[in-house]
């Protein structure tokens, strides 16, 4: 039960995708612009990371090892799609807001890193909490930018106007204000690390 | 099909939606290959050739394969599919008839299979010359040329990321902030003055 826990919390802190392992950073900066479209973006991962890991985790005994990467990317993509589907059905005004980032869920290094480092050795109720742990670390990494920017770019969290008479700094909900604050942010991360040794 | 759309998607793709700088596709080999300016020629050389192999490939696939049989929404599963094929294809055709152009592009060429750009760029340009599920006007032409651009977008940002970058490698810096941290504040500088294009197009 105890290294249960552990699969799912590792995700969330010590091995958290965005900070730690730095992979999948391309939708991180796109869509951080505003918390809601950090949120969709990270619901909308951790569903395939769940789907493509339980899946992967259950049919690792049928697949050859020579073609286990494009099997995987072929669960992966089949997950992608419902949740494109489900997207345009349920929430259009989101999918338009998260554009091509969407299916590129697909080629997200974190998917396919964890199917391929994990679902693929560990059984059903592990893989499905690493999948899980890991979406989790993933969609509050993107929460804590796209706070940032939007608190900074447009002087809003949510939508909801936090100091008055704040002059937001608009650069913060452009590109390059994405790319400032993850450098800024890693930097800080490996200050943290660099005093704990 | 005109000069000043060709000309238009030109600006647009090469400064304006810088492929790295703008949209974020591609970002893991730019900060990670982008240390020496050699191996970063290489790694944009592999990724824009492989990007107008894969916007000609999957542009035929969504109008002869994909739309005639309503099965639109299965792009995603077969782009990825063909661009991991290909990419596997030309490795093999490339060791076979240029051996000196497969050292040159070496192991980057199988790194693409899961570049976002390239996926992104197939999937930008059926979103941007389909409209209402029919090509439009000169569409192929367009989506090939627009391929080609983002190439040459991807490989002016390594350039420019690059030559930087070797000439930090001299510089005394903070423990702290050394290789991504500062890769992705350089970046941020340099997608400040790609903002400077903004306003080229409609």
């Amino acid at each position: 039960m105890k290294s249960l826990i552990k699969e799912f919390t590792k995700g969330i802190i010590k091995e958290n995708p965005t900070f730690v392992l730095v992979l999948g950073l391309c939708p991180t900066l796109a869509v951080s612009v505003s918390v809601i479209n950090g949120i969709g973006m990270g619901i909308a991962a951790t569903f395939v990371l769940i789907g493509s890991s339980v899946i992967v985790s259950l049919v690792k005994g049928f697949i050859p090892d020579k073609i286990r990467i494009p099997c995987f990317i072929v669960i992966i993509a089949t997950f992608v799609t419902i949740t494109e589907l489900c997207l345009k059905a349920y929430s259009p005004a989101l999918n338009r807001a998260l554009g091509i980032y969407v299916p590129l869920i697909v080629v997200n290094c974190i998917v396919l890193a964890r199917a391929e480092a994990f679902a693929c050795k560990n059984n059903l109720v592990s893989s499905f909490l690493d999948g899980l742990g890991m979406g989790v670390g993933f969609t509050l990494a993107l929460v804590l930018i796209s706070g940032i920017r939007e608190f900074l770019g447009a002087g809003q969290i949510l939508g909801y106007t936090l100091i008055k008479g704040f002059e937001p700094v608009f650069v913060f909900g452009m590109p390059s204000g994405a790319l400032l604050v993850i450098g800024l942010l890693l930097g800080f991360i490996n200050l943290l690390k660099n005093r704990e040794r | 099909m005109s000069i000043q759309e060709f000309l238009s998607i030109f600006i647009s793709s090469v400064f304006i939606y810088n492929v790295i700088l703008s949209r974020f596709l591609g970002l893991c080999p730019f900060v990670a290959i982008s240390k020496n300016t050699k191996q970063a020629l290489a790694m944009s050389g592999a990724v824009t050739f492989v990007i107008i192999a894969s916007s000609i490939v999957t542009w035929l696939i969504y109008q002869f394969l994909l739309l005639p049989f309503n099965l639109a929404y299965l792009r995603t599963l077969s782009f990825v599919l063909v661009i991991a094929t290909l990419v596997q294809l030309i490795e093999m055709v490339i060791r076979k008839t240029s051996p000196a152009l497969y050292r040159a592009f070496g192991i980057y060429l199988t790194l693409i299979t899961t570049n976002c750009a390239v996926l992104g760029a197939a999937v930008l340009n059926v979103d941007m010359f389909f409209s209402n599920g029919k090509a439009v006007a000169g569409s192929f032409y367009y989506s090939v040329f627009q391929g080609a651009c983002m190439g040459l977008g991807y490989t002016l940002a390594m350039l420019l990321m690059s030559g930087i970058r070797e000439r930090l490698e001299l510089c005394n810096v903070s423990k702290a902030v050394k290789d991504f941290p500062l890769a992705f504040i350089i970046a941020s500088v340099l997608s400040l003055s790609f903002m400077g294009f903004s306003g080229f197009s409609r």
